[in-house]
């Protein structure tokens, strides 16, 4: 456990980014960016519920009997979903019902379950809590930028104020638009970290970083069926 | 049954579960690289959903609903889905192996796939009866086998062409694919009122 804290927290925004790094959890990304406030909801409900459900596993971890760990981590992070679901309906109805069910949804979301195996059943709690909050605001800043991306070129406003004069591009703003304006942004992302790393003369990096549901949890179960290059990536 | 059949029709085409709804993208992305896993998995995805929604249904309408619980719904639904998927795995390695062997290695991905989840939640958000959820699940699950057998097709043929540069090989391309087909699928909108 030598990490410092502060690396903990920016490993989960920048090198271990679960968006643009791991690509995990697409299903909330593309569906809650056609607009800055939800992505920003969406992003701030799901650290919540991974910051807590870190804390809880990681104080249960020495008590759970390896082999059914997986259902007891999914009741605890179910458990705090629902929570998180009635204190959205109570405070803030609109978004509530913008989110739809992705708000129950957040149980199954890779990103929680792959960390609370990962991260929290390994790591001791204040660790795991700045994990939870790191990989969370990870999450966030990705789902901010693109939801100001699809809302800014899509509908021309930001946050609800109108700022561009062109006409807006009401596809990104649709269900196409999202699988290409994350796409765009993936490309781009990996294009500035290749650059990067030859500035800082570090050859080639791996073209493909660990791909899609092969860094799943259930990743292991993938593997009986092909080869991902997720293994051989983090290698 | 004329509302059946609309309701069929739109759940494959109009409100495409991938396409338009964005259920279940980590295996449309991880598992669409070879034609032959990715329709396994769409297979293993409409026999899990099917029953799940009806095991789901059930449990809502005759425990949940009775009991006053509804908000424990995403706890339990959550829970029916695991071990009903746990319980497919058993008996089809026991009754039928030929289908296990087919299947059986999707069965455990699929407890964390958020187009279960999400068929079962929208069947209950909606007030859907036992018919139409079955019917809705049965139209989705359909609708996941076209499109992941569909993005399979293009992917295998993306793979042999060198002309994508590197920053976009793989996931982005996929991705970008998807969101091609997804302008497609928009032409269906028009099919129902």
């Amino acid at each position: 456990m030598g990490q410092s804290k502060v690396k903990i927290i920016t490993n989960g925004i920048l090198t271990d980014n679960p968006t643009f790094v791991q690509c995990i959890g697409l299903c909330p990304t593309l569906a809650t960016t056609t607009s800055v406030a939800n992505g920003i909801g969406m992003g701030i409900a799901a650290t919540f519920v991974l910051t807590a459900s870190n804390i809880v596993i990681s104080i249960l971890r020495k008590m759970v009997p390896d082999e059914i760990r997986i259902p007891i981590f999914i009741v605890v992070i179910a458990g705090f979903v629902t929570v998180i679901e009635f204190l959205m309906k109570g405070f803030t109805p609109e978004l509530n019902k913008s989110l739809g069910i992705f708000i129950p949804l957040i149980v199954v979301n890779c990103i929680i379950l792959a960390r609370a195996e990962a991260f929290a059943s390994k790591n001791g709690v204040f660790d795991s809590a700045l994990d939870g909050i790191g990989m969370g605001l990870g999450f966030t800043i990705a789902l901010t930028f693109l939801g100001s991306i699809r809302e800014i070129f899509g509908g021309g406003t930001w946050f609800g104020n109108p700022v561009v004069s062109f006409e807006p591009a009401m596809l990104i703003v649709l269900a196409p638009g999202g699988f290409i304006v994350l796409g765009c942004c993936m490309g781009a992302f990996r294009a500035i970290q290749a650059r990067a790393a030859k500035m800082k003369g570090l050859g080639a990096v791996p073209a493909a970083a660990a791909e899609g549901c092969g860094c799943c949890v259930m990743a292991k179960f993938c593997q009986k069926t092909e080869k991902t290059d997720c293994e051989e990536a983090k290698k | 049954m004329t509302r059946l059949l609309l309701l069929f029709i739109s759940s494959i085409f109009v409100h495409n579960i991938l396409l338009s709804r964005f259920l279940g993208c980590c295996p449309f992305m991880g598992v669409s690289s070879k034609l032959k896993t990715a329709q396994g998995m769409g297979a293993a995805v409409v026999f899990v959903i099917v029953l799940a929604s009806l095991m789901t249904w059930l449990t809502y309408n005759y425990l949940l609903v009775p009991l006053h619980l509804e908000y424990l719904y995403t706890l339990s639904f959550i829970l029916v889905i695991a071990a009903l998927v746990q319980f497919v795995e058993l008996a089809l390695k026991k009754l039928n192996p030929v289908l296990y062997k087919s299947l059986g290695i999707f069965l455990p991905l699929i407890t964390t796939n958020c187009a279960v989840l999400g068929v079962a939640v929208l069947n209950m958000n909606e007030g859907y009866g036992l018919a139409e959820a079955l019917v809705n699940a049965l139209g989705s699950s359909l609708g996941f086998l076209l499109a992941i057998s569909l993005m399979a097709g293009i992917r295998e043929r993306i793979e042999t062409n060198d002309g994508i540069p590197v920053c976009l090989q793989g996931l982005p391309m996929a991705l970008i694919t998807a969101g091609l087909m997804s302008i497609a699928f928009m032409g269906f909108t028009g099919i129902i009122k």
